[in-house]
Formats: C-alpha cells, sequence, structure tokens
C-alpha cells in the first residue's frame, strides 16, 4: 500500500474508488484522512454534528479485506460520503436539526449534545445503496432544522460556517452537506432539496450539487419537510463526481411509493459528450431587480462559455416566476404542519410532561421541541389549511403550481435546458438575514421554480466574485434546470462548463 | 401590498392556530408570531392578484406514472425496535399520561 496523503480527499469520487478498487490505497487509510481532516477543521466550520470514528474504520477495513479476498467493490468504494442528518443512518443518531428528536439532558450530561439524538433503526434506502456501492459514513452533517431555512442557522446545534470566509453562511439548508465537501472533509455528501436546500448551498461553497427530478431517487428514510417538493441529491466537487453518487442512489424503490420506475440514466457518461448544438434557454425572469450584478455578470459569463462551445442560447419566459415565494410558503408549510405533527413527545426523541395530561404533553414537547422557524411555519401551514381559508391560500397555491409547472412545459418547447443563476445573492453574514423571515425567503426565488415543477436542476461553479469585505472571492452557481428525467443531459453541460470555468479547482485555503 | 396594510392575523388568532398545532407558545412568542405570520400573510397574498379559472391544482407532481405494489403482507419493524427510541414505555407499549375526558 502506498501511503497516499490527505490530499487525495482532493481528488475526484471516480478517482478515489478506482485506487481503493485496484489496491493503490487501502479504504482505511482514506477513512484516516477524512477524520483527520473532519477532526482539525470541523471545529470552526459545524459542517457535522456527529462524528462516527470507529464504524468507519471497521467498515473500511471490512472492505480491504472483502478486496484482498479478491472481491470485486463497488463503484465508491472507499469514498467517505457525508450524510445529512435528515438522513437515516442505522447506528448514528439522527438528530434532523432539532432538539426534538434529541433526548433531554440527565444530570451531568451537555445541555445540548447531537449524540443523544434519535437513533433510526434502519438505514435510509439512498444509505443503503451507498454502503452497498462500498461508500463510508465518517459523520451526519449540519442542517437547518427539519430542513427549514437557507442558512443554517437554524440548527439547534449552531450554524454551519462557509469554508471562504467563515463570518459568512454555507447556505441551506444541507449547509454542513456543502461544507463537508467544499473543505475536503469528505468527497462527496448527500443533501435534500425541497426548495433548492442543496443547490443554494452548492452555489454558495463552489461545489457541485444537483436536485434530482421528483421521484428519481427514493425518499424513504428522509425525515419528511413537505412531501410533494423533498428530495435527496448528491453533492461533490465535480460534476462527474456528483454524476457517480447519483447513478447509485437514483431508482425505483418499493419502499417509497412516490419513486419512479423509469430507468435510471448515464449520468457519468453523459461527461464529457459534446454539447453542441443543445439549445440554452435564458428566462430573464431570473435577472430581475434584486439580483446582485456581480452574480448577474459571473452567471451571464458562464452562458456565453456554453456557447462557446456551440450550444444556442435564446431567451423563453417563465412569467409565473414571481409568484413561486408566495406558493412555496404555502404549500411546504402546509405540508410541514402535517408532517411534524408526528413529532408529540411518544414515540422518540424530547418529552417535556407538565404532568397535567395528553394535550399538555403534545403542546409542552412541542413547544420546547421546536425552534422559531419550525414554529413559524407549523403555525402558517396550520393557517393556510384551517378552516374558512384553505381555499383563499392552500387551494389558490396548488392551481397556480399548475401555472407554473405549464411556463416549464411551454419553454421545453423550444428549449433543451434553462440556466439561470442558483440565487439571486452571494452567501451573506451570519445573522445578516436571520430577524427578517420574508427577507430570508425571498432569496429562494432562483430555485423554488423547479422545485414547484418537480424538475431536475443543478448547481456548477462559475467565476468567484470580489466581494468588498469578503475573506475571499466568493463563490456564483449557475443553475441549469432540465426537463424531467433530464438528469444526464444537465451533466453533459454543466461538465462541459466545468472545463473552462474559472473556478475549475478551487478550493479554499486551510493553514492548517 | 406593505404588511401594515393587510388585515393583521390577531393574538387571538394566532392561540387558536397554536392550539390546533399542539404548540405551547410564551407570550411573548405570540405577540412575535402575530407580527410575522402578518407580515408573510401578506406577501403571499399577492396571489389573489393571478387568474387561476379553471386551472387545476397540482396537488403530487407525476402522479399518473407511479406504479401500484402487489397487495402482499410484509414484515414490519420489530416490536422490540420500534420501543427503543421511546422517552418512556410501559406494559410493552408507550406510555403516556392518563387522559379521561373532564367534560
Amino acid at each position: 500500500m502506498s501511503a497516499a496523503d490527505a490530499a487525495i480527499l482532493d481528488w475526484s469520487i471516480p478517482e478515489i474508488a478506482r485506487v481503493v478498487r485496484s489496491g493503490e490505497v487501502s479504504a482505511e487509510e482514506i477513512a484516516r484522512h477524512s477524520l483527520d481532516r473532519i477532526e482539525q477543521r470541523n471545529g470552526r466550520l459545524g459542517a457535522f454534528l456527529t462524528v462516527q470514528g470507529e464504524q468507519t474504520i471497521d467498515a473500511a477495513r471490512d472492505l480491504d479485506e472483502r478486496r484482498a479476498r479478491g472481491e470485486r467493490l463497488g463503484p465508491l468504494a472507499g469514498v467517505p460520503i457525508g450524510i445529512k442528518d435528515a438522513l437515516c443512518l442505522e447506528g448514528s443518531p439522527a438528530t434532523a436539526g432539532s432538539k426534538i428528536l434529541t433526548r433531554a439532558a440527565q444530570p451531568g450530561e451537555r445541555d445540548l449534545d447531537a449524540y443523544r439524538g434519535w437513533r433510526p433503526p434502519y438505514d435510509a434506502t439512498v444509505v443503503a445503496r451507498l454502503r452497498a456501492a462500498g461508500a463510508l459514513f465518517p459523520g451526519k452533517c449540519n442542517m437547518d432544522e427539519f430542513a427549514m431555512g437557507s442558512s443554517t442557522e437554524n440548527s439547534a446545534f449552531g450554524p454551519a460556517r462557509n469554508p471562504w470566509d467563515p463570518t459568512r453562511t454555507p447556505g441551506g439548508s444541507s449547509g454542513g452537506s456543502a461544507v463537508a465537501v467544499a473543505s475536503g472533509m469528505t468527497p462527496g455528501s448527500l443533501g435534500s432539496d425541497t426548495g433548492g436546500s442543496i443547490r443554494q448551498p452548492a452555489a454558495f461553497t463552489g461545489t457541485v450539487g444537483i436536485k434530482p427530478t421528483y421521484g428519481r431517487v427514493s425518499r424513504y428514510g428522509l425525515v419528511a419537510f413537505a412531501s410533494s417538493l423533498d428530495q435527496v441529491g448528491p453533492f461533490a466537487a465535480d460534476v462527474r463526481g456528483a454524476a457517480r453518487i447519483l447513478g447509485v442512489i437514483a431508482g425505483r424503490d418499493p419502499h417509497d411509493a412516490t419513486s419512479l420506475d423509469a430507468p435510471v440514466g448515464a449520468y457519468e457518461e453523459a461527461c464529457g459528450r459534446d454539447v453542441a448544438g443543445l439549445r440554452v434557454g435564458i428566462p430573464e425572469e431570473y435577472f430581475a431587480a434584486g439580483t446582485d450584478p456581480l452574480v448577474e455578470a459571473s452567471v451571464r459569463a458562464a452562458i456565453r462559455g456554453l456557447e462557446g462551445q456551440g450550444c444556442t442560447v435564446r431567451p423563453v419566459s417563465l412569467p409565473h416566476t414571481h409568484a413561486a415565494v408566495a406558493t412555496y410558503y404555502i404549500l411546504a408549510t402546509a405540508e410541514c404542519s402535517s408532517n411534524l405533527a408526528r413529532f408529540d413527545g411518544v414515540r422518540f426523541g424530547l418529552r417535556v410532561d407538565p404532568k397535567k395530561d395528553l394535550n399538555a404533553l403534545y403542546e409542552a414537547t412541542r413547544g420546547a421541541g421546536f425552534g422559531r422557524e419550525v414554529k413559524r411555519r407549523i403555525m402558517l401551514g396550520t393557517y393556510v389549511l384551517s378552516s374558512g381559508y384553505y381555499d383563499a391560500y392552500y387551494l389558490r397555491a396548488q392551481r397556480v403550481r399548475t401555472l407554473i409547472r405549464r411556463d416549464f412545459d411551454e419553454a421545453f418547447r423550444d428549449v433543451d435546458l434553462i440556466a439561470t443563476p442558483v440565487s439571486p445573492v452571494v452567501a451573506f453574514r451570519l445573522g445578516e438575514k436571520i430577524d427578517d423571515p420574508l427577507a430570508m425567503y425571498l432569496a429562494d426565488i432562483d430555485t423554488l421554480p423547479a422545485s414547484l415543477a418537480g424538475l431536475p436542476a443543478l448547481s456548477v461553479p462559475c467565476a468567484p466574485v470580489l466581494v468588498p469585505g469578503a475573506a475571499a472571492p466568493l463563490p456564483v452557481g449557475l443553475q441549469l434546470i432540465g426537463p424531467a428525467l433530464e438528469e444526464a443531459r444537465l451533466c453533459a453541460v454543466a461538465h462541459a462548463w466545468e472545463q473552462i470555468s474559472p473556478a475549475r479547482s478551487l478550493r479554499p485555503r486551510f493553514d492548517a | 401590498m406593505k404588511p401594515e396594510d393587510a388585515a393583521p392575523i390577531t393574538i387571538e388568532e394566532v392561540r387558536r392556530i397554536a392550539g390546533l398545532a399542539h404548540l405551547a407558545l410564551s407570550p411573548d412568542e405570540t405577540e412575535r408570531m402575530a407580527r410575522e405570520l402578518g407580515s408573510i400573510l401578506a406577501y403571499v397574498r399577492q396571489l389573489e392578484g393571478i387568474d387561476v379559472t379553471g386551472v387545476p391544482p397540482t396537488a403530487h407532481v407525476q402522479i399518473d406514472r407511479l406504479p401500484l405494489r402487489p397487495d402482499e403482507v410484509h414484515v414490519g419493524l420489530h416490536h422490540e425496535l420500534a420501543l427503543a427510541e421511546a422517552p418512556r414505555t410501559s406494559q410493552d407499549g408507550f406510555a403516556v399520561p392518563a387522559f379521561v375526558d373532564e367534560g
């Protein structure tokens, strides 16, 4: 075995898997490097809530032994993958970033400790598939509580920080998963995206993040936020790496009735394919007032780059874009108010018992266990579903959702994919928007429409921008949106851009 | 519409909704919630300006592609495992406070 140094964590995922499968580098070495990096870098960045060192080393040794016996290892052999804490990983705590899934402290225990989180008795389907492919799971990634938020500041366990400038947010809700990859702690990670929770943190941290078509990836074992929108997807440092993970986790799962039976695309094979002749639509609605001119310039430069690769660029119109924020925050909160009814202090996690009656137990547990944003959304969702308001809010929002879908159907008659910014802004400062929930919601405008339409979309880095006062040039994401099940097409175009992107191979600096 | 022009959500309404949602809110939280929900509701009311006549609602995308599974019995979560993470158990079940109709 060669003694590979920690830089192997910065390799592309297919390269890591290749050297583990060939025996050039042991899975155990890679596991140790990943755990060391987490040890060195996580304290400052808050990417991981819990770390499972022993389990990870054991799993890595098992892989190495199997290889030594002549077994052929899977496509993610020895690749450390961070898992968002909303996903079930058997034997590891899952808090979903919430106090309510965390047992109360006993005398002498730390007040808040994610290691007291609920221990799921099974693997999420995506985790089981990664495991079977040889992936290693060093830990669970920080997130906004129940995936509600765009900055990871709503985590009960403290925020994650952006490795490019630790005074800034890495985005959210899958902020921990994005930071794990951006800071090289794990070469890949899983997040979940309900309204942009993979794409926006990928954009803010300069990583690649894919939100698959609704139904492309199983949701079994994902703590539900808004079931008609939630999708699990990968983060990686490059398109090929994200494509490899997607290929492993995608596909029909009998445990999730909404998972699609369609054949899994050749995502990785699409990387390197010629993209000349593809028609790229540019919706001006996504460059509306409120978009940072630096972001706009970077995204438009990337679009010119695609033209240089032979793509045809033409304008398209998505006229209901402006309604996406209102529609989303009615539908997602309605669904969350229903989904989160299960957290009641009886079956798992926290229980606060005022010793009165069952209702008092529910109210006290939920009052103490949920954070501010989650309470706000449960209240909003309960309101829009309550008698007298249902038609005016919920039903109307469902109808507008149809209009948003039709906009895309119409646009995809003329173009093969759509290119936009991922977010109108770059990574903002911690604390900047936390006291203004509406301002936080409005910044989701560019990612929400594809979520409402159930379409695949990804974020790939374009030229970083110099923002006054920032510690380093800050990443910007190019969003590519495709027709349902066209993830491979998105990978092909993102990969073509990645080869000429000024962001290629840029990594945040670490002195330690 | 500016938030202050909207019919604000009243403290009483916030209390009623919190009851429906089984959420204990402190007096401070209740007041803050009324303010924040008021401004969010004022914003989402912009949907009233969109003509949705004859437009069917979308509850779920692509529901027509979903296959049915065979109607067969599968083994579920084992009893002990299901109880393993409960804050309190009693007599092989989840323990809850006694509840009787006090009406």
